[in-house]
């Protein structure tokens, strides 16, 4: 296998084409989580008012930091990427660390986020979300589902950023061969592009 | 195999750093008017907002500005399908 | 590898691709392989297992039904068998079947490219393709029992149920993602591997089918992956998402179903619409009629198909603008379907026909695609489908499109190509003679079903009212004629893979794409220099004999 990369890497090499792959595998992410859109949009059509009630459980502050955590994240993201087109490898480095200290973050302020809603309570199947309204149980249930599959994406994004580090360290990743890293980082995008909507649509909607 | 193509990308430092001005200071708009409430506009505005924030992510952070022609069709593409499955959901959901 | 084959190559000699095993011997020399083509294979051989096993299902099914009450089986097992059923032909043969078969062998070589763009990636969608496979098989032997909620999966009673319904949602969540590899690497190969000067108007009509086909796996999907994800999290946790115990809506859950089950269908049938298109100018020795009106239906279908999912719902209690809107856009996409067949024929016209088996099977796909596509828009139509809707006529008519489509257009695609991949000629009057077996069988066994169904035989039940005992029979006796045709028509295609008279002429068929124009069977690399396009696709003379060496 180590030789059938050999040939891919040089003989058919093609930056653009990995891209072109990385989006279309971006457009089915996006999909993904579109089709939780779909329900989101549909029931809370159906239930309005009992989505403004549910959504006063949710801590607005921690919701506001996560998004400018994540926003942060994505900057030093695209730094690394220019930093590595200079040629600043300790730099690029850096930025990468950086990065995956803040998707670490992130998942610290949703943990403590989800066993506050646990301890009150409020999780799937508990006496005390079953006897709200339909509604309300519809919000909490997407909104574990769609956070619940954001945060994991997080957790596969700050994996994939971590081995493109190391690639960076053990110089595979260069001034001339760094689409490995774009790639990683337009996962990270649209990470933090999921988010900005999940923010408004859960969190600003009382 | 296509060298001259691949090393199109360059964007400073700064660029990142002034669109990163603009997403937080778009989060800070859009929280403050959440509290206000422009009945059937408040969700619109909420999500315009968010629109704009995108369109900076993907044009700068995803470098689709400088990409070529043909990605920024496949992100129309699946837009458009993402869109018009949402638009003909609702000719149900909302004539009912 | 590079240095193998360079050594190999010093000698003269441009290894086929079934002689270099690169690293491994046998077995792993196959599944480690990312060659397109050994790909291309082990899809085939895979796929066709899982159709042996549907099969066996179906015809189980038909024997419990050749008599009213008890036969064979009780009604658990058999609403056990008719979802095995379904999700096997369905997720594990039909919508893979033409593009991660035959696709990923034809598809590079007809661009004139070495590979697809992300070969690794192309392993790895077979290896998840097995991994769903092996899902959808421990569904069945493990405690619990296969599920029995029809492969629609239909809320509420897909959440209670209490059979592996988690195992089948997870495999058809799998399998999901492996057709999505596909179509990604698909769309990328066509953008940035056609060979110099084939411009997107000089590709052969597969590809366009292929390339549009792609799209609809890469967008389509990921949605029905998310829903079925979604239920299997409502299993597991209890989360209210579609139970409407809960609160949640089951009408929505069918909306998301058919948001990707109706564009699959389209997944389905594209990519047998372009082995037509390739089959029909090489036996008939004309140009292709209508090139660019083919090539743009076939995104219009893609475009079209992917809007028209609520057809499917048209007695669950929609709105009216919904039912409206969706039945006038499920009579649009009849549009480009059409266009395609009558292309179809208006080649075949005043044409040199030589009736070949690939044409035969082509010609089948033409009749019984149009029975199959007229009847789709008698459920287009609103108030006709009140009546025949959940009927056997449902079934008949998704049959005539499924498998007298799809189904025989892999068959005339086996009969077309198979010759070319392993170089190997089968025995030609045998596959007509199953050709006539298999036709005649498949009319007798589904179009009884049209019948009864238009007076009301309900599908997917287990029992009938007496009247209805005839055509159920008659119905049985069909798919006994069917299996007989498919039994002679495999035996024949494996038989020549073994025995069968070696072919080395590059052009079997008299064909003008790019396969022909490689050794039979093709070189590892399949172009020892990647040509250079000038000419359009099928530039036969008219009526002119062709160049063609004789193979019989």
């Amino acid at each position: 296998m180590n030789t059938e990369e050999h040939t891919v890497s040089h003989v058919h090499r093609d930056d653009i084409g990995s891209r072109m792959g990385m989006w279309l595998f971006l457009f089915t992410e996006l999909l993904l989580f579109g089709g939780m859109f779909f329900l989101y949009s549909v029931y809370r059509f159906i239930n309005t008012e009992a989505f403004h009630i549910a959504a006063k459980e949710l801590n607005t502050l921690i919701g506001c930091f996560n998004t400018a955590i994540l926003l942060t994240s994505s900057l030093t993201m695209a730094l690394s990427i220019t930093a590595i087109q200079k040629d600043k490898k300790g730099l690029s480095i850096f930025f990468q660390l950086l990065t995956i200290l803040m998707a670490f973050g992130f998942l610290v302020n949703k943990y403590f986020e989800w066993t506050t809603k646990f301890h009150h309570g409020i999780y799937p199947g508990s006496d005390t979300l079953l006897s709200m309204d339909s509604g309300e149980i519809l919000f909490f249930g997407l909104y574990y589902v769609m956070t619940g599959l954001h945060g994991l994406h997080v957790i596969i994004g700050a994996v994939l950023i971590g081995i493109m580090t190391r690639l960076t360290a053990k110089g595979v990743i260069t001034k001339d061969s760094f689409v490995k890293l774009e790639s990683a980082g337009l996962y990270w995008h649209l990470v933090d592009i999921i988010w900005i909507f999940l923010f408004p649509l859960f969190y600003l909607i009382t | 195999m296509h060298k001259d193509e691949t090393h199109q990308h360059m964007h400073g430092y700064g660029i990142y750093i002034l669109v990163w001005f603009g997403l937080l200071t778009l989060t800070g708009v859009t929280v403050a008017v959440a509290g206000i409430n422009f009945g059937a506009l408040t969700i619109a505005t909420a999500l315009f907002i968010a629109a704009v924030k995108s369109y900076l992510v993907l044009t700068i952070f995803m470098h689709l500005r400088i990409e070529q022609k043909a990605f920024k069709i496949f992100l129309l593409v699946a837009l458009f399908f993402f869109v018009i499955s949402i638009v003909l959901l609702f000719a149900d959901y909302s004539f009912r | 590898m590079a240095d193998d084959v360079l050594a190999i190559k010093g000698n003269g000699h441009e290894p086929s691709y079934l002689e270099y095993t690169g690293k491994g011997k046998g077995l792993k020399a196959w599944i480690t392989s990312t060659d397109h083509k050994r790909i291309g294979i082990l899809y085939l051989v895979s796929l066709l297992s899982f159709y042996v096993v549907g099969v066996l299902f179906g015809f189980l099914m038909r024997l419990e039904l050749i008599a009213p009450g008890r036969t064979i089986m009780d009604p658990q097992t058999y609403n056990q068998i008719f979802t095995l059923h379904g999700v096997i032909m369905i997720f594990l043969f039909v919508i893979p079947g033409i593009p991660a078969a035959f696709g990923n062998f034809f598809l590079p070589i007809l661009i004139g490219a070495k590979d697809v763009a992300f070969p690794r990636i192309n392993l790895l969608s077979w290896y998840l393709f097995v991994l769903g496979g092996l899902l959808a098989v421990l569904s069945i032997l493990l405690p619990g029992g296969p599920a029995d909620t029809g492969w629609t999966f239909y809320i509420p009673y897909s959440v209670r149920s209490g059979t592996n319904v988690t195992y089948a949602l997870m495999a058809a969540f799998v399998l999901g993602f492996s057709s999505i590899l596909t179509g990604l690497n698909f769309v990328t190969t066509v953008h940035r591997l056609r060979a110099p000067g084939m411009s997107w108007f000089k590709m052969p009509l597969s590809i366009w089918s292929l390339y549009a086909t792609a799209w609809v796996q890469v967008l389509a999907t990921p949605i029905i992956g998310i829903t079925l994800l979604l239920v299997a999290v409502e299993r597991w946790f209890g989360v209210g998402l579609f139970d409407p115990a809960l609160g949640g809506d089951p009408v929505l859950f069918q909306h998301l179903f058919w948001i990707y089950s109706h564009p699959a269908v389209y997944i389905m049938i594209l990519p047998a619409m372009g082995v037509i298109s390739e089959i029909i100018p090489v036996f008939a020795r004309r140009t292709i009629f209508g090139y660019k009106f083919i090539a743009f239906s076939s995104i219009g279908i893609a475009l079209f198909g992917s809007l028209v999912w609520a057809h499917h719902m048209f007695t669950v209690g929609m709105s009216d603008t919904a039912q409206l809107v969706f039945s006038l856009l499920t009579f649009l996409v009849a549009i480009p379907s059409a266009i395609k067949v009558f292309n179809w024929t208006a080649t075949l016209y005043k044409g040199s026909i030589d009736l070949a088996p690939p044409l035969l099977f082509a010609l089948g796909f033409i009749f019984l695609f149009s029975i199959g596509g007229f009847t789709g828009l008698f459920q287009g139509t609103l108030a006709v489908d009140i009546q025949v809707h959940d009927t056997s006529f449902v079934v008949a008519h998704f049959h005539y499109v499924m498998f007298g489509g799809t189904g025989f257009g892999i068959f005339a695609a086996m009969h077309y190509w198979l010759p070319k991949m392993f170089g190997r000629m089968y025995n030609q009057k045998v596959a007509k003679v199953a050709f006539w077996i298999l036709f005649t069988g498949f009319n007798v066994l589904y179009f009884p079903m049209f019948i009864m169904g238009w007076l009301g035989m309900p599908r997917r039940y287990y029992d009938y009212l007496p009247e209805f005992h005839i055509y159920h029979f008659i119905s049985t006796i069909g798919s006994w004629i069917l299996i007989t045709g498919l039994i002679i028509m495999f035996t024949n295609l494996i038989h020549s893979l073994k025995k069968g008279k070696i072919v080395t002429e590059k052009n079997i068929w008299g064909g003008e794409t790019l396969e022909w124009k490689v050794p039979t069977p093709p070189p590892l690399e399949n172009f020892e220099h990647i040509p250079t396009i000038t000419e359009v696709p099928y530039e036969y003379k008219e009526n002119e004999e062709p160049q063609m060496e004789e193979v019989k």
